[in-house]
């Protein structure tokens, strides 16, 4: 049953590229839509399963095929399902499914055949993050990990011809490869010191271990594999390439952002829940990385003007987050916001996604403004979200960032917490920013041509914004609905919830959280300081986008060079161009083209021709043409063999 | 009585005589001629080997060696004809037109 969960989007994706270019676009978005829909059917099916079973054995595994034997080791082609798996399938076919059926509009105005072809690669992006989720070793792991970069590739470079789309699809897939090359050490690291692939064998090898001092093999291992999910989860140094990434149709920026992609980096870490928690110097490094990558990218979303970017940067922040959780060991904090986010930030895409549609392309955010009543669903949606994700209380967001937060703070690193909390004032200003920006305010006159005196005027070019078509809305709707309620599912005990969620996930970890009972009082306190800075956020960002803009107009003009910094992401795609890319190309071009292989290998093959042609030239001479020559060289040939064995 | 060493002996001579023939006129015909003699003077040296040995095999060689001369005169001649009719001329020297 498990097997059918990941095959049924890829059965889609095989129709859809097959056939998909005779087929009209409903058939083929049908066709997509109700292979995710049966996947999202069986994957309740099995974890309702899954939920039957007693609370300390839950798990199903399913053995497909044996893959590999060879001497004592062997992997199959396993799958299998226990509650971290549960929730990722949920997430990834649930919201996955409302993006292909939100994709049905938005694609709608290409051609029968590149809508099958997106179609089919939207299937296959969900099949490989399934085969991901539910592999129960690494090596099926890192099939759907190989895929999900694959498909990210195709998709951000969707619209091909645009050579900004592809050059940020090959960005993606490089920057991708150098991770995947760590975490493939990792795995390998990891085959030779446990003699297994397999996740629940690898934990409990582990488990008899204490935990390393200094920085061992473990420690090692799980950094390589951390380097791996710096890639797939855009952590500094490898992020560069999720920003870009907006390069591709909006609705897969949500998938990539919210349910699949980068999502696969940190549920690889809480798979290996155990291993990590052996190796203390990289969970430090770990929470290090994951708090500064959620400030710095915080401070780049505060000042972007691309509608897509704001809301990517905002994306690497928010990983940052779970990175943080996981950092500290607090893994079930770390996929809860996981799980919430996945339902704001796919609202918030597909709710920009709404707002591009509707302006026919545009992406600036100081082209829009006052579109709230123009677009009335996707404003309430889209505020829905920014509140969840902003921090404000009640919504799915502030429950699984403030457990993130009390968790940092729970562990002593009170540093890490102080960044954490900017971090969360930060999310909340750039949020509002951009609702504010977007939505409040007067009409920008490129955006909403009929709003006022133009529309006489406004002829052929949007005569009138539309709002969600009926796809759209209900996606919309309904991850509204989940970016609210979400959250509930891990109410913490202080406000009377049983925190059910940490519970269902905990025998996945099989490691001990830090039991923080009895200590509610400082969880309250922290919980009253993060309401606070959200609302602070949200107050500062009411009075300088909404209220009082000529005062962020001062406000960055008095800090001209900082924003300068900002606006141009702390220049790290050019030192990276300058450090690695350039020098690569130049050594690539003079070296390894110019003297490698025009002197070396092109040397060699025309050395050897030119000098088979020159001793043939020598030898050519012995053929006089004259019968007598010849017949004198058959006499003394004669003789001297004759001669030889008379005389030897 | 004449023995074996004579017959050898004259083997020798007449095969000399054929090698010096081929390698020093400059007529193809007796070029030809010059091989007919130094194929005969091996058969000579299977015959006495074959009657001071008192075996018959010698002989049995020389009817095939006459066979294959035979059949290689006729075959040269035709050639030397045919190279006559295109080039004038029965020199070995002129045609050396198949080289480099």
């Amino acid at each position: 049953m498990l097997l059918l969960i990941p095959l049924l989007p890829f059965l889609g994706f095989l129709v859809d590229a097959s056939f998909g270019r005779r087929l009209s676009k409903a058939l083929s978005g049908a066709i997509a839509c109700g292979a995710m829909a049966g996947s999202f059917a069986v994957s309740l099916v099995a974890v309702w399963r899954l939920v039957g079973q007693p609370e300390e054995a839950r798990e199903i595994t399913t053995r497909v095929f044996t893959w590999i034997t060879s001497g004592d080791f062997t992997a199959g082609f396993t799958l299998r399902l226990d509650p971290l798996s549960a929730v990722m399938i949920l997430i990834v076919t649930g919201i996955g499914l409302l993006i292909h059926i939100y994709s049905t509009a938005y694609m709608h105005e290409e051609s029968d055949a590149e809508f099958a072809r997106y179609f089919s690669y939207l299937n296959l992006f969900a099949a490989f993050m399934l085969v991901l989720v539910l592999g129960a070793n690494f090596l099926v792991l890192f099939v759907g990990w190989e895929g999900v970069g694959l498909c990210s590739y195709l998709l951000i470079g969707f619209w091909y011809q645009k050579k900004s789309a592809s050059d940020a699809g090959k960005k993606a897939f490089i920057v991708n490869r150098i991770g995947d090359f760590g975490f493939v050490l990792g795995v390998l690291l990891l085959f030779t010191r446990f003699g297994t692939i397999d996740f629940q064998e690898v934990a409990r090898a582990a488990a008899d271990l204490g935990p390393e001092t200094g920085f061992g093999t473990i420690s090692l291992i799980t950094l390589l594999l951390f380097v791996g999910a710096t890639g797939k989860s855009a952590q500094i140094p490898l992020y560069v390439w999720l920003p870009d990434a907006m390069e591709g149709p909006t609705p897969v920026s949500a998938l990539i952002h919210a349910a699949t992609m980068v999502t696969a980096g940190v549920y690889m870490i809480g798979r290996n829940a155990v291993l990590f928690s052996h190796a203390p110097e990289t969970l430090t490094i770990v929470a290090i990385i994951g708090v500064l990558t959620a400030l710095m990218a915080g401070t780049i979303g505060l000042v972007q003007n691309d509608i897509k970017r704001v809301l990517a940067y905002s994306t690497v922040s928010q990983l940052g987050y779970m990175f943080l959780a996981m950092g500290v060991g607090a893994y079930s904090a770390g996929i809860f916001h996981l799980y919430t986010h996945a339902f704001f930030k796919a609202l918030l895409f597909l709710g920009s996604g709404a707002v591009i549609h509707a302006l026919a392309g545009e992406q600036d955010l100081r082209r829009m403004g006052g579109l709230k009543h123009d677009l009335p669903i996707t404003y309430w949606t889209f505020l829905i979200g920014a509140l969840a994700i902003a921090g404000v209380p009640g919504l799915a967001g502030f429950f699984s960032k403030d457990e993130i937060l009390y968790r940092t703070f729970a562990s002593g690193h009170v540093l890490l917490w102080v960044v954490g909390l900017v971090t969360s004032l930060l999310t909340a200003i750039y949020m509002f920013r951009l609702v504010f920006l977007a939505f409040h305010g007067p009409s920008r006159p490129a955006s909403a041509p009929h709003a006022g005196p133009s529309h006489a005027v406004s002829g052929t070019h949007g005569a009138h914004l539309h709002d969600a078509p009926p796809a759209m809305a209900l996606a919309l709707v309904v991850l509204a609905v989940g970016s609210v309620f979400a959250g509930y599912a891990g109410l913490p005990a202080i406000l009377g919830g049983g925190n059910w969620f940490e519970h269902f996930l905990a025998p996945s970890f099989g490691v001990h959280e830090a039991e923080a009972a009895g200590e509610h009082g400082s969880e309250g306190l922290l919980m009253l300081v993060s309401i606070a800075v959200a609302a602070i956020g949200i107050g500062v960002a009411v009075y300088f986008f909404l209220k009082n803009r000529a005062a962020a107009d001062r406000a960055a003009a008095s800090a001209a060079g900082v924003h300068r910094l900002l606006e141009n992401k702390y220049y790290v795609d050019e030192i990276y161009d300058a450090a690695i890319v350039q020098p690569i190309r130049i050594a690539s071009e003079d070296g390894l083209w110019k003297v490698v292989d025009v002197r070396i290998i092109d040397g060699a093959v025309n050395g050897v021709a030119e000098t088979v042609g020159g001793s043939g030239e020598l030898i050519r001479r012995l053929q006089t043409g004259s019968v007598r020559t010849y017949a004198a060289s058959l006499l003394l040939g004669v003789v001297f063999i004759l001669g030889y064995y008379l005389w030897r | 009585m004449v023995a074996l060493d004579h017959y050898l002996v004259l083997s020798g001579i007449l095969f000399s005589i054929g090698t010096a023939g081929v390698f020093m006129r400059r007529n193809l015909i007796t070029i030809l001629l010059s091989i007919e003699i130094m194929l005969n003077a091996v058969n000579l040296t299977f015959v006495a080997f074959g009657r001071a040995l008192g075996s018959a095999d010698g002989q049995i060689i020389v009817f095939f060696v006459m066979t294959v001369a035979a059949a290689e005169a006729a075959v040269g001649l035709a050639i030397v004809i045919a190279l006559f009719r295109h080039h004038e001329s029965l020199n070995p020297e002129s045609f050396a037109s198949l080289k480099w």
